[in-house]
């Protein structure tokens, strides 16, 4: 069980699947911190504008719900979790304060772009139902992942191996986190698209370069020059 | 690469800066004399008798822009920053390395060798764009013999013994500094070098641009998270800042001199510009610290091969890289750290 001050954020696990060196430049190095105000900025803004929550029917839509789990040690805000009004059936539903009956929570991530399958994504979608499931004490068997470009829906059901995965991605980003090292550069074509890019430097420092090679290089023409 | 974001430079006296909205307004004789969005802007320098609203400067805080005041000679004064920003394990192991008299000595090797590499190259510009300079042999002769210097810090030595070829080499260099000036030569000369104050209008020219290049290097420095105060070559002393002071040596020749230089020799600064006050120090005037200003400007837009990175960088964005190269090699990223060398 982690303490509250030890649990990091769900959206780490996506960063850590998609390249362990740039979750350790965010989180270990601390590289994002130019843009934290900014996105302490945009937080207030959700908090202010989209934790609402909207009721059709047998479907309750909740924005911004803060998520956490103590196991994994997690934190993080949900989208938008979906509640689906059951009948009579308690086994598979948590109860939500001041409203009557049994709902099962629904998560939904919101992305940009187009559909497209991304496991990073889908571990980031099954910790938030992990997150949920220690909160309020429920099973949720799926959840979405919803593309903003093309309005698609991508369902995605949590499966062990799902489950397995994303609590391995938990225990890795902690050890990252507690061993303070970040790994080694590797270049690789997904480097290019990468925002982080020129604060890894991953061409120059992904192959071991010799400095003092580089060095006594510059020593040798300065001086074979003079004679 | 990062974007080369502007600098303001505020050289207006009784100037007063302040904040509307997203954007810094300057305001001087009871009118706007000018108004940039904070998002263009990496560094706001203040020069003389220039104020900032605290607004303003509580956004520049939160946007990362550093604003530095400085007197009218360029003497550095003061800054301000927003909270401290960055990577603490970072710093952790630069106060570590800045204790530790190998390492300190290893990275301030590195920075002398470069720093002597590169004031060779201006030399060695000088006599390969005018061959018939008179002052040839001597130019010829200091190049030789900081070239030997360069030998001599190939292997590891005392952090007192590193110091002690800078400061021959700075001899050198200053030595011949002179023969580089190549017009008006009865108003820009060089003895020796002044600081405080400057006492003819080269060492004020110099002295000007020095300041200038301390506030991008300390900006490069506090943007990925080192502290510019702890450095390895310079050691601690209150209100220093001994990191940036280290960094700068290897820009001083390209950045600052040879700026200097060129604006004398192709005469874009004139003598009557400098105004001698009773006490011998030598000041700017309004109009000749612009034209300082703007060909350092126009410096920093000029692209480079940066040797070890083996990438095009613009001039202006070399402190910045630099400043991530020392990151990088103190979080283990690299074996030692690389300076930039001039070709």
């Amino acid at each position: 069980m982690f303490e509250e001050e030890d649990l990091l954020p769900i959206s780490a696990l996506s960063q850590l699947l998609y390249c362990e060196r740039r979750a350790a430049l965010i989180y270990v190095e601390g590289l994002w911190n130019e843009n934290l105000y900014t996105a302490e900025g945009h937080h207030l803004h959700d908090r202010a504008h989209l934790s609402d929550s909207e009721v059709r029917g047998v479907l309750r839509i909740v924005r911004g719900l803060y998520l956490r789990s103590l196991r994994l040690g997690l934190t993080g805000k949900a989208d938008v979790v979906e509640f689906h009004r059951l009948r009579e059936d308690m086994q598979n539903g948590t109860r939500i304060e001041g409203v009557s009956g049994f709902w099962r929570p629904f998560p939904v991530e919101y992305k940009r772009g187009r559909l497209r399958h991304e496991r990073e994504y889908e571990v980031q979608l099954c910790a938030q139902a992990l997150c949920l499931e220690e909160m309020l004490s429920v099973n949720i068997s799926s959840g979405a992942l919803y593309y903003g470009k093309t309005a698609r829906r991508l369902k995605v059901a949590f499966d062990d191996n799902l489950r397995r995965e994303t609590e391995e991605a938990a225990r890795s980003l902690h050890d990252l986190c507690r061993k303070g090292e970040t790994p080694r550069a590797r270049y690789e074509k997904k480097c290019n698209k990468c925002s982080m890019r020129d604060l890894c430097m991953p061409k120059t420092t992904g192959v071991k370069r010799n400095v003092m090679r580089y060095l006594n290089r510059i020593v040798e023409s300065d001086s074979g020059e003079e004679s | 690469m990062k974007r080369l974001l502007n600098t303001l430079f505020v050289t207006t006296q009784g100037a007063y800066l302040c904040r509307e909205g997203e954007t810094v307004v300057v305001r001087a004789d009871h009118e706007t004399k000018l108004q940039v969005p904070i998002h263009t802007l990496s560094g706001i320098v203040c020069f003389g008798r220039v104020s900032c609203s605290p607004p303003l400067m509580g956004l520049c805080g939160e946007r990362g822009v550093l604003i530095s005041f400085h007197s009218e000679y360029g003497k550095f004064l003061a800054r301000m920053h927003g909270p401290v920003s960055g990577n603490v394990l970072l710093r952790r192991e630069q106060y570590r390395r800045a204790d530790d008299p190998q390492s300190s000595s290893d990275i301030a090797r590195s920075v002398v060798l470069a720093k002597i590499s590169n004031c060779r190259t201006v030399l060695q510009r000088t006599l390969r764009d005018h061959p018939s300079n008179p002052n040839a042999s001597a130019l010829k002769k200091a190049a030789g013999s900081l070239a030997r210097l360069l030998i001599t810090l190939q292997e590891s030595i005392a952090l007192d013994v590193v110091r002690g070829r800078e400061g021959e080499a700075a001899r050198i260099y200053f030595n011949v500094f002179e023969h580089l000036i190549l017009a008006q030569k009865d108003h820009f000369y060089f003895r020796d070098r002044s600081k405080r104050p400057p006492l003819d209008p080269m060492n004020a020219l110099l002295s000007f641009l020095y300041a200038i290049l301390a506030h991008d290097v300390t900006y490069a420095l506090e943007s990925v998270g080192l502290d510019p105060a702890v450095g390895f070559l310079h050691r601690d002393r209150p209100g220093r800042p001994g990191l940036a002071l280290d960094l700068m040596e290897e820009f001083r020749p390209i950045l600052a001199d040879r700026v200097a230089l060129s604006l004398v020799n192709r005469q874009q600064v004139k003598g009557k510009g400098f105004k001698r006050t009773e006490t011998g120090a030598v000041l700017m005037d309004n109009k000749t610290r612009k034209e300082v200003l703007v060909a350092y400007q126009k410096r920093k837009t000029e692209e480079i091969q940066h040797p070890f990175i083996g990438e095009k960088v613009a001039v202006g964005l070399l402190p910045y890289v630099q400043a991530l190269l020392m990151a990088r090699f103190l979080r283990g990223d690299l074996d030692g750290y690389p300076p930039f060398i001039w070709r």
